[in-house]
């Protein structure tokens, strides 16, 4: 569903990615793993053409992502630190990128419910709480039944109660078939969401793998152990 | 796109600074009109106006708006939206309110009180002018990597277009005096958007004047039907262009 | 006895008249052609020239004849001659067309054109693409009036004028029109002398020009669109008022050039839409007041050897410059005069503004050293120029002030 093609992305001198070729197919839930500034949320921008790449093709469901956006109505993205009009509320928010999504499927408000944002609906966006944005950037994604969700540490900020009703849906979701890719540092967390491991270091690809042969490869109980090996290992 | 216009739209007549301006704009054009003994004399004060504090207000105002709307645009970008039709729809929505607050603030009573050719031109020239340097605003918003700078390139934009620019021309023309610049100062007073807009005015109000000395190349170049035509197209480009590099560099960015 | 000295001169007069002839003219009348009654004719006679064509000129005046065209012929000079000649006194020339005088660079060939004569009158006549239409030479007492003169002029140098009075003196200049010549009324050494209510629009030099016409009179007059606009010089003791200076627009192009005159009076004229209404250069003692002086580019050029001059009361209205100056040297003086550029106030309401205003303005001196900079004015620069000089004057000339100006404009 999503295939890197040899991409690069210079930030002036330093190489957020480098070369990168990846392949992901349907039915995952991966986790994008990898120290601070190693491309991550490089990676995430470019699929979602918010960064452009100074080299390499993005194919989305094997349609390059160069010359036409209508792909993005496939993709449900939540961003790291949300951001929107300040003088909106979280309603008209919603209702702008309903409106703009033009979608005729019926509308996922799940998680609306579950976070109880009808309650918030008059805010104004610059009176919430960090935790409140990302619960809106949440829902927003969700919303559109999109084949592949794109979450950039969707759990940082959250209150236990509601990050647990963001995995419950992530679950959910993942049982319906979809791809998710998840960036995230709090791994324990996720231990019982993913499935593949996208490992990546100083814009590079390290290894691509599903958790059991991880597991199994390192001898370690659980992925942020397993991967916390590889560190080390890669150091030494 | 009509959608995202409309929410441009929506988001700027919201913003307290576009009604101060057309507040600032309607109070300034019915008391000249009160004021001046005379209407020529009054659209005489509103052009000096619209020389200098339209393009000066359109630019800071577009251009606070634009990086202001970072976050908006972000949100569009992932969203399947392509990104030409977010930044026209942000630039027609900026045309259209800034326009609109001079329509409302200095349209009004000019079509009142000299609804002529003068008024007319006075205008048309203020709509010219304000669309422009919104142009610019694009263009100087994307150039420029934040805010301050930003507007710091835009008040240079606006001080080099209405005063340095006059300035380096008048010292050519005292350099070069004893050489036949006529046709090259007219030429380089014609690629200013403002000179253009205000020897445009010039025609209208001093054209006694003007039928002095220099008054023959002037008329010649500017008076006739062409050159309205070349005025309309050179003041056509300068709303085009910078967009259009704007446009370009956006499709290209980084956000 | 008074009565009847008064019944005798009744009958001496009817006697007299009936004494005098009246000849007929035309192809179904006694004489065939002007030439033929006029060699029969005696002064005194009166000569009725009907409808027709007349090519049998030049037709020569030579007697004290009235001569009255009727139902308006035609006297056609055939691009060839001068038409009417007019060499007696007294001679009463009406109702005729006189066209197609002949072009000559050597003589001045005229339409009508009177030879050193006295009490000749030239009313109500068309004058139709002569070289010289009208033209006075040595003459007195003349009246031209109610005539309308129009020519076709390309260039100066193969046209002649309209009425053109040479060393004349006390003539009468009335009501009439001119159009298309070089100069539409055009006096040399003629004095004390009226012009009045004549129009002269779109002639290709100048409306009115006259040199060393001393004591003449200029009365609501129009003059209009002329080429080069009124140049008025070397002359004392004019009197003009109550005329208006329209449109004269161009280079070198002055609504009313005034050089060297001097003693004059240029009072309630109406100054309006011309390049440089006022151009005075060598002119002294001059009193210019009155005026209404509006939509021009210039409104006043005094240049730096001009003296004495006194400008008051005056309304300068929507002049691109109020005034202008070529020089730092001002010995005229601006007094009571509206302008309608003034930004002062009038807290002791007595009409005159509190503070002086400074009429001339920076940038207007710039031009004058460069014209081409004029393609800059009314920028945002030129105006902080402007605004600059007049709070702290370096450049004017700080005698080029109007200590008193009124806060409200003349009705004039």
């Amino acid at each position: 569903m999503i295939e890197l093609r040899d991409i690069s992305k210079n930030f002036g001198l330093t190489h957020a990615l480098n070369h990168v070729n990846l392949k992901l197919g349907g039915e995952q839930c991966i986790g994008l793993i990898g120290p601070n500034a190693c491309g991550k949320t490089t990676m995430i921008k470019s699929i979602l053409s918010i960064v452009v790449p100074t080299k390499g093709d993005i194919l989305i469901e094997g349609k390059s992502i160069k010359n036409d956006v209508s792909y993005k109505a496939a993709i449900g993205y939540m961003p790291q630190i949300g951001r929107y009009p300040e003088n909106m509320t979280i309603g008209q928010v919603v209702d702008m990128i309903k409106s703009i999504r033009n979608s005729h499927e019926p509308l996922d408000e799940e998680l609306w419910r579950a976070f109880e944002l009808e309650g918030m609906k008059d805010k104004k966006m610059h009176t919430l709480s960090g935790g409140t944005i990302q619960k809106v950037s949440a829902t927003i994604a969700f919303m559109f039944n999109p084949k592949i969700l794109i979450l950039d540490e969707p759990t940082a900020g959250l209150d236990p109660l509601a990050s647990e009703i963001l995995r419950d849906k992530i679950k959910k979701e993942r049982k319906n078939g979809k791809l998710i890719m998840i960036t995230s540092h709090l791994l324990n967390e996720l231990n019982d969401v993913l499935s593949h491991i996208v490992f990546m270091e100083e814009g590079k690809i390290v290894f691509y793998k599903d958790i059991e042969s991880l597991l199994e490869e390192t001898g370690q109980p659980s992925i942020s152990k397993a991967i916390s090996h590889l560190l080390k290992n890669l150091k030494a | 796109m009509k959608k995202l216009i409309g929410l441009v739209i929506k988001d700027i007549l919201k913003n307290k600074v576009i009604l101060i301006y057309t507040l600032f704009l309607a109070a300034f054009g019915w008391s000249v009109f009160g004021l001046e003994s005379s209407t020529a004399k009054g659209a005489l004060s509103l052009f000096n106006i619209i020389l200098l504090s339209v393009p000066l207000v359109s630019i800071i105002f577009a251009n606070i708006y634009i990086y202001n709307s970072k976050e908006f645009i972000e949100l569009l970008v992932s969203q399947p939206i392509k990104r030409s039709t977010i930044w026209n729809s942000i630039f027609i929505g900026l045309l259209i309110a800034i326009n609109l607050a001079f329509l409302i603030g200095i349209g009004i009573p000019v079509m009142v009180f000299t609804p002529d050719t003068i008024g007319f031109s006075v205008i048309l020239t203020g709509l010219f002018i304000g669309s422009i340097f919104t142009s610019l605003a694009m263009m100087s918003s994307i150039i420029a990597k934040d805010k301050a700078r930003g507007i710091g390139v835009s008040i240079m934009i606006w001080l080099f277009l209405s005063l340095i620019y006059d300035g380096l021309l008048l010292f050519f023309m005292f350099q070069f005096s004893d050489y036949p610049i006529e046709k090259l100062m007219v030429l380089f007073s014609s690629l200013n958007p403002i000179d253009l807009a205000r020897i445009q005015m010039l025609l209208q109000i001093d054209v006694s004047a003007l039928m002095g000395y220099t008054g023959a190349i002037f008329k010649k170049f500017f008076g006739n039907f062409y050159g309205y035509l070349i005025t309309i197209g050179l003041l056509m480009v300068w709303i085009i262009v910078p967009y259009l590099i704007s446009l370009r560099k956006f499709n290209k960015k980084d956000l | 006895m008074n009565r009847f000295f008064l019944v005798f001169i009744f009958f001496i007069s009817i006697f007299y008249d009936l004494k005098s002839r009246s000849l007929q003219v035309g192809s179904q009348h006694p004489f065939k052609s002007i030439k033929s009654a006029l060699e029969s004719a005696n002064n005194g006679d009166t000569l009725l020239v009907y409808a027709g064509t007349y090519k049998e000129s030049p037709i020569i005046i030579d007697k004290k004849v009235t001569i009255i065209g009727i139902e308006r012929p035609v006297l056609d000079g055939e691009h060839q001659y001068e038409v009417v000649s007019i060499k007696a006194d007294s001679v009463f020339f009406t109702g005729f067309q006189v066209q197609n005088s002949g072009v000559s660079s050597i003589n001045d060939i005229g339409g009508i054109k009177v030879y050193d004569r006295r009490y000749v009158t030239i009313q109500n006549n068309i004058l139709l693409n002569n070289f010289f239409a009208v033209y006075l030479q040595y003459s007195r007492h003349c009246l031209v009036k109610d005539n309308i003169i129009t020519s076709n002029a390309q260039d100066e140098q193969n046209s002649g004028n309209g009425i053109h009075c040479w060393k004349s003196d006390s003539l009468q200049i009335i009501a009439n029109r001119i159009e298309g010549h070089r100069d539409g009324i055009y006096f040399e050494f003629v004095k004390e002398s009226v012009v009045w209510r004549n129009i002269a629009r779109n002639n290709i030099r100048y409306g009115l020009h006259f040199m060393f016409s001393h004591k003449d009179s200029y009365f609501s007059n129009i003059f209009e669109n002329n080429g080069a606009g009124i140049a008025v010089m070397y002359t004392k003791h004019v009197f003009m008022a109550n005329n208006s200076f329209i449109n004269n627009t161009g280079d070198a192009c002055y609504g009313l050039l005034l050089k060297d005159i001097s003693d004059s009076h240029i009072i309630g004229n109406r100054f309006i839409g011309n390049t440089i209404a006022m151009f005075l250069e060598g002119a002294n003692r001059n009193k210019i007041s009155k005026n209404v002086i509006q939509e021009n580019g210039w409104g006043m050029k005094v240049q730096a050897n001009c003296e004495d001059n006194h400008i008051y009361e005056n309304n300068f209205i929507h002049n691109t410059f109020d005034v202008a100056t070529n020089g730092t040297l001002v010995m005229s003086y601006f007094k009571e005069n509206y302008w309608d550029k003034y930004e002062g106030y009038d807290l002791d309401r007595d009409g005159l503004g509190d503070i002086p205003y400074h009429p001339l303005s920076v940038y207007s001196y710039v031009i004058e050293q460069n014209p081409i900079s004029m393609l800059l004015f009314r920028s945002f620069m030129v105006t902080l120029m402007d605004r600059t000089e007049r709070l702290i004057p370096s450049v004017t000339p700080e005698a080029f002030v109007d200590l008193t100006p009124v806060v409200k404009p003349y009705k004039l």
